[in-house]
């Protein structure tokens, strides 16, 4: 091969592996797979959305963000809520609030009734909270781990609120039992696979995205401010800006994903947004390679099955499970499995030229 | 008055529990800039051996006497055990530092689950404690004062050995420049695992009281561990003043917080302020000068 087709081929494998991604996933899974198992296989990838999201912000932008699950939340909830005011019908109200309170509906629940708005809110909300807060903390250059501390107990204080407001959010219960999803009986198998193929198709979506930014001036940038910040400053650049963006994207991914984790898990409740399932979001993304392309989604949907497939067969060890997973990979493996190719071949190489 | 006066003395204790965890971590954050998530969990160690000292040593009264030192050198021996098996293998990698112990942390807490069951067990009070003093019209309970006490102790106690034994100044010179401490013939690695074994030994000691307020539990290093933190941050790094005042602070702000809304309208306000309160001064109360850029 030219070294011409051989450039071209390395700058498009990303894209050869994305499409070999949608195959498996669009095509394959759903012929093989149990109705059960693909819906389970939907869940993973919603925190595959979540995870390239995080790969953007901490892999390439050096932010280490404990807090993703606020985001996945904003989205989960905000699209619940229209679920929900949904199953309710017009006029509705949701069932919860009959049995916690008096039946009155708060006013921030209204607009959730249109479907466009909803999905418009899924978009703004984590944009909004994270331009606030990434604001307030990039342009006082509060970084590292002060910045990791702070969306951690970004992520404590939320659910905290969730599970204090069982009136207006359901509380520890969170909220459950949709039964349409944008006009869609949710009840219907082939309705499920439209929103687990949905799913998949977002995150193919975010993964062109974060291609096209990472062959971008923004994402060289981005990596540049990561291993220099004060060097990136000196050349005229605001890093505070730079990681503004990384950030925001990271935290609408979170948040889409979090609005399709409800209607395929068929709940939302504070245990799926709050700090340690934060940390559950970042395992996957240390697991596959935080800076690799491929490596958060495909992290994620690993363990997000391991979860699955440990706690069926140990329900008690899983946690032992995932906390030596930190351990080993972050030890040993600082760049993720997704690495060890290139360990390998390095190795090889030394041995040869030895 | 009551209004007045209830949050402030409750807040002062839930300060000074907070200032025995944040002593601990600001002590290894600001030398070694290592950030221990799983330093909830030496509270957690110190809790459950304040309680398994009560299976051995039955007589309440006796039991916590014995429970401190107990508790001080097991929580410290599983700090040195951290730094020596882990956090020595990945200096100069502080974030990866942080993941680490995040998955200690899970370990540590299942591991209490599965030994202690995930109920709690209560730790009983000795008779010492039971009982209140009344202080501008409020009935402080003693076993409130007895953590005042017991974090203004250890403070004390930090404080002194910083600067008055040739230890502290060792490590008050590492904490300023490693490279020039090393450089005088301090062997920062031995200075690091000493700060370890205390920071975490303290942790321990904390937990002894957290256990006499609300016994044990396998996620009690938790509820802690988020506003230790926010301590340290506000307080800033290197100097033990900083974080006293954050953790009074934040301790008597919560309650007041937490008596005109709730709890957890509490926790967004004290987070809010904490951000906030980073706008003015970003690297904290109080810090060491440096020139340095980062």
């Amino acid at each position: 091969m030219s070294p011409k087709t051989l450039s071209l081929l390395r700058t498009f494998a990303p894209l050869l592996g994305i499409a070999a991604l949608a195959v498996v996933m669009l095509v394959v899974a759903p012929a093989v797979l149990s109705p059960f198992r693909l819906n389970s296989l939907g869940k993973y990838t919603c925190w595959a959305i979540a995870a390239v999201g995080i790969g953007l912000a901490w892999g390439r932008g050096g932010m280490l963000v404990l807090g993703q699950g606020v985001f996945f939340g904003l989205g989960g909830y905000s699209m619940a809520m229209h679920l929900k005011l949904e199953a309710a019908g017009p006029d509705g109200v949701p069932d919860f609030m009959l049995l916690y309170g008096d039946g009155t509906m708060p006013a921030f629940w209204e607009p959730f009734r249109s479907g466009p708005f909803t999905i418009f809110a899924i978009l703004a909300l984590p944009a909004i909270a994270a331009t606030v807060l990434g604001w307030a903390i990039f342009k006082r250059r509060v970084k590292g781990a002060y910045f990791a501390i702070l969306t951690q107990a970004m992520a404590v204080v939320f659910a905290t609120l969730l599970v204090a407001t069982i009136q207006e959010t359901g509380g520890f219960n969170g909220l459950n039992q949709f039964t349409q999803f944008f006009g869609y009986n949710l009840y219907d198998p082939v309705n499920k696979q439209m929103v687990y193929s949905i799913t998949v198709v977002l995150l193919i979506v975010c993964l062109l995205i974060v291609w096209q930014l990472y062959r971008s001036r923004f994402g060289e940038l981005l990596v540049a401010t990561r291993d220099a910040e004060e060097r990136v400053r000196f050349l005229g650049h605001d890093p505070a800006n730079i990681k503004l963006v990384a950030f925001v994207v990271a935290a609408m991914m979170a948040s889409v994903g979090g609005a399709m984790f409800a209607p395929i898990a068929g709940i939302i409740s504070p245990s799926d947004v709050d700090a340690t399932a934060s940390i559950f979001l970042i395992a996957g993304v240390a697991l596959g390679g935080r800076a690799l392309f491929l490596g958060p989604a495909l992290g994620a949907l690993t363990v997000g099955y391991g979860r699955t497939s440990l706690s069926e067969a140990f329900p008690n060890q899983w946690t032992y499970f995932l906390g030596a997973m930190f351990i080993v990979v972050i030890l040993l493996l600082p760049r993720g499995v997704g690495d060890l190719p290139r360990l390998v071949r390095s190795a090889l190489d030394r041995r040869t030229s030895a | 008055m009551d209004a007045l006066t209830t949050p402030l003395l409750a807040g002062t204790a839930s300060g000074a529990l907070l200032l025995i965890a944040a002593l601990g971590l600001s002590l290894t954050f600001g030398q070694m800039g290592v950030i221990n998530m799983a330093h909830g969990e030496f509270l957690m160690v110190g809790a459950y051996t304040a309680y398994a000292t009560q299976q051995v040593v039955t007589n309440a009264d006796l039991s916590i006497l014995v429970a401190l030192p107990v508790a001080f050198v097991v929580a410290g021996l599983l700090g040195l055990l951290l730094e020596v098996a882990v956090i020595s293998w990945m200096y100069r990698r502080p974030l990866d530092t942080l993941l680490v112990t995040v998955g200690v942390s899970l370990v540590l807490q299942q591991l209490a689950k599965d030994i202690f069951g995930a109920q709690g067990d209560p730790v009983v009070g000795p008779g010492w404690l039971e009982g209140t003093i009344p202080v501008f019209g409020y009935n402080w309970p003693l076993r409130q004062i007895f953590t005042v006490v017991l974090a203004l102790g250890a403070l004390t106690a930090l404080a002194a050995l910083l600067k008055y034994t040739s230890f502290g100044r060792r490590i008050r010179a590492t904490v300023q420049n490693r490279d020039l401490a090393e450089t005088m013939g301090v062997s920062t690695r031995v200075v690091d695992r000493i700060t370890f074994f205390v920071g975490s030994g303290l942790a321990g000691l904390g937990g002894v009281a957290v256990s006499l307020i609300s016994g044990t539990n396998p996620n009690l290093g938790r509820a802690y561990i988020i506003s230790a933190f926010l301590v340290v941050v506000a307080g800033g790094l290197g100097q033990l003043k900083g974080t006293v005042i954050a953790a009074f602070t934040v301790g008597v702000v919560t309650a007041y917080f937490a008596d005109w809304t709730s709890a957890a309208m509490a926790q967004v306000a004290t987070f809010a302020l904490v951000v906030l309160f980073l706008q003015l001064r970003p690297q904290g109360l109080f810090t060491v000068r440096t020139r340095g850029l980062t």
